[in-house]
């Protein structure tokens, strides 16, 4: 622990209350940057087309139809979302549970994206929902569908987003300088960390499970009964191409954050990460081809969604992942971040497949979102990078904790 | 001309009762007996396309009165202003007409996808949706094999649409409106009983009908039951989906959720345990400050 990381946090460990509070709400740094002018106008767009969404009905801004109920909001922020905020359980396990300590300078940060994801695909639900106001009925009151995946979902849904917060907040007890609460809150660490993988390994599968229903409706080359089991191994290469992704910016971005020993940690990090990438879509691929065998569609191969099919199976995983056996043999960082975007477009194929695209892929009006679906779609994520950066460069996320509390880890 | 028709099917109708041995208003009486499913014969033999089932189940819901005319080769969907569409069909039988409206499955994958019972199978038979309940998620939409629910996306207050079998009449003990208004092409009447009668109608007309009545066995049984002269694919039914229930094909995910909440937890403790190192164990043993 250097002392000038020390320094940065040591001024807020007596914070005089709402004082503190107002200063820190307020923006820091320069105005006038490429993310802020790109950002800045779609947000306004977006939330104006949120307020016209409540003000007209879903049809007035969504092209979603009576066949294809489910459009971009669910298929990509939700389904989508959640499979990339998947490595925030892989972290967690393999630095709370395995104690590999390596990885301890990323597990912050990955958590915190984690958790704004699901609060952010939370609120998109919440956009797509036709009677938003009764969102807490499967939570209070006797409407209990506990035989609906759905149900097993929602509620996993929302405590992650508990059990995420608790493995956060020491974080933010660091930021208020409140040392009592740290303590009692790091001692909550490893049982949100083990009741979060749980619940991960769970609510992971169970957004595949939503979809066992359809077996009709879903292209029989993405439909199988191991939707689920599919949709967790995935999970695992997906959260990590996304760590690698979002570390190769913030690396950029708060390079002032990070400290040197950290920095240079960092392609050790990325090379190992990439070393269970690639075995986990090696697991993946070999499912995947036992499904395909186990299915007998071989004549389907043969078709226009055969085609797209053979796409998603050679470009989206077998190329990614020999990219990432080869950047793992020749430690080649930057290779890893070929490979992690071409897994992150790969993931939102697949999911937007199974979801979207494949499904109803035989009804004569086919679902294509609207501008402003996509509009309202990015506004969520951007406003999700803007809290991200505002936390990041207010609590010690990236750079290290004050120096009483490290003794505490 | 059409006031006339309706009358003559209403006569008909309580012959048609008759068969099937239902009393109408007696069918409450033996509430304290074991209830069992009810569901709706359709004779697509007997239809005449004359669409006044659509029009009663229209002014019987508050909806508007469907306007198109039914044409072979032209298919009307149920939509959010309209529960039930009678669709005709060209065949060598001539032309066959076929009533759709929700199913009303025994085990329906619409129940069992909702999050908060608003759609829920009744004890009666008829699958309804409660709208105190319903969050407007769609899943029941994703779900049901027949695409039978439907959304009103226009609206700000949105309704899910679809045929409730006239619930609030069956339990005051009248008929569903459209098997009141029809009375020859529809029967109302125990499931079981029903289906008695359309094998029976089968046997007595081994001519005229198919020896087959769809949803007896699709979905795992439906409370709306078939009887036709020609092949179900031949008039628009989808003769792809399975026969057991849909619910099913969650159920082992579900059951796997209790094993997984005990062993899961459990495992990862056992590893905790097992790799704490000396030093993270000094480490917490030290004093905090």
């Amino acid at each position: 622990m250097s002392s000038t990381t020390y320094l940065i946090t040591s001024d807020k460990e007596s914070p005089a209350g709402w004082k503190f509070f107002l200063s820190e709400l307020k923006p820091r740094g320069k105005w006038f940057t490429p993310f802020n002018i790109i950002s800045i106008p779609i947000i306004i767009v977006g939330l104006v087309l949120i307020v016209y969404r409540f003000w007209n009905g879903l049809g007035s801004v969504s092209n979603v139809n009576q066949e294809i109920p489910w459009g971009l909001w669910k298929g990509f922020n939700v389904v989508t979302g959640v499979a990339f905020a998947g490595g925030a359980y892989v972290l967690t396990f393999i630095v709370y549970i395995l104690k590999v300590d390596k990885y301890h300078s990323i597990v912050r940060v990955t958590v915190l994206n984690g958790f704004l994801a699901y609060m952010f695909y939370a609120g998109a639900l919440v956009l797509d929902l036709g009677k938003p106001w009764n969102i807490f009925n499967p939570i209070i009151g006797n409407n209990f569908g506990a035989n609906s995946v759905l149900f097993l979902v929602a509620w996993h849904f929302m405590l992650y987003i508990v059990a995420q917060l608790v493995e956060f907040s020491p974080a933010i007890a660091e930021w208020l300088g409140s040392r009592r609460i740290h303590k009692i809150l790091s001692g909550m660490t490893i049982g949100a960390v083990i009741f979060g993988i749980t619940l991960s390994t769970l609510h992971q599968s169970g957004l595949g499970a939503l979809f066992l229903m359809a077996k009709e409706k879903i292209h029989p080359l993405w439909y199988n009964e191991f939707i689920p089991i599919l949709f967790l191994v995935s999970s695992v290469f997906a959260g990590l191409s996304m760590v690698i992704f979002e570390g190769s910016i913030s690396q950029r971005v708060f390079a002032d954050k990070i400290n040197k020993k950290d920095k240079e940690a960092r392609k050790g990090i990325v090379n190992t990460l990439s070393k269970i990438c690639a075995f986990a879509m090696f697991a993946y691929l070999f499912m995947q081809l036992l499904v395909f065998i186990h299915g007998q569609h071989y004549n389907l191969l043969n078709t226009k969604m055969g085609y797209w099919y053979l796409l998603e199976m050679v470009g989206f995983v077998i190329f990614p992942m020999a990219l990432y056996f080869r950047s793992y043999l020749t430690s080649n960082i930057n290779l890893s971040r070929i490979a992690a975007i071409i897994t992150i477009v790969g993931i939102i194929l697949n999911r937007l497949n199974v979801s979207i695209i494949a499904f109803r892929w035989d009804a004569a009006v086919r679902y294509v979102p609207s501008w402003m679906e996509v509009v309202v779609s990015i506004t969520i994520i951007l406003i999700q990078i803007w809290i991200f950066r505002w936390v990041i460069s207010r609590m010690p996320v990236l750079n290290e904790p004050p120096k009483w509390a490290i003794n505490g880890h | 001309m059409s006031l006339n028709r309706r009358d003559f099917f209403k006569t008909i109708g309580i012959t048609g009762m008759t068969i099937i041995g239902v009393n109408a208003s007696g069918s409450n009486s033996s509430a304290d007996e074991k209830t069992e499913f009810h569901g709706i014969l359709f004779d697509s033999f007997a239809c005449v396309g004359c669409q006044s089932c659509e029009l009663a189940c229209a002014e019987t819901h508050g909806l508007p009165a469907p306007e198109d005319e039914i044409k072979s080769g032209v298919l009307r969907k149920t939509s959010e202003k309209q529960r039930c569409a009678v669709n005709s069909y060209s065949t060598p039988q001539g032309d066959i007409f076929v009533r759709n409206q929700c199913m009303h499955c025994n085990e329906p994958a619409c129940a069992a996808a909702c999050l908060t019972q608003a759609m829920y199978k009744t004890k009666e038979g008829p699958v309804i949706w409660r709208e105190n309940k319903c969050m407007g998620c769609r899943y029941c939409m994703i779900s049901c094999p027949f695409d039978v629910p439907k959304f009103d996306y226009s609206s700000t207050n949105p309704k899910i649409q679809k045929c409730d079998m006239c619930y609030d009449r069956i339990i005051k003990g009248e008929q569903p409106v459209c098997v009141e208004t029809c009375g020859v092409a529809l029967f109302y009447g125990a499931r079981r009983e029903l289906i008695a009668e359309a094998r029976k109608r089968i046997a007595e007309n081994p001519g005229v009908y198919v020896d087959k009545i769809y949803g007896e066995s699709v979905a795992g049984g439906t409370g709306y039951l078939y009887l036709s002269p020609v092949q179900h694919n031949e008039i628009g039914f989808n003769t792809t989906l399975q026969n057991s229930s849909y619910p099913a094909l969650t159920k082992g995910f579900l059951y796997s959720v209790p094993s997984v909440f005990v062993l899961v937890p459990t495992l990862l403790l056992g590893i905790h345990e097992a790799t704490k190192s000396n030093k993270s164990k000094q480490i917490k043993d030290e004093d905090y400050e």
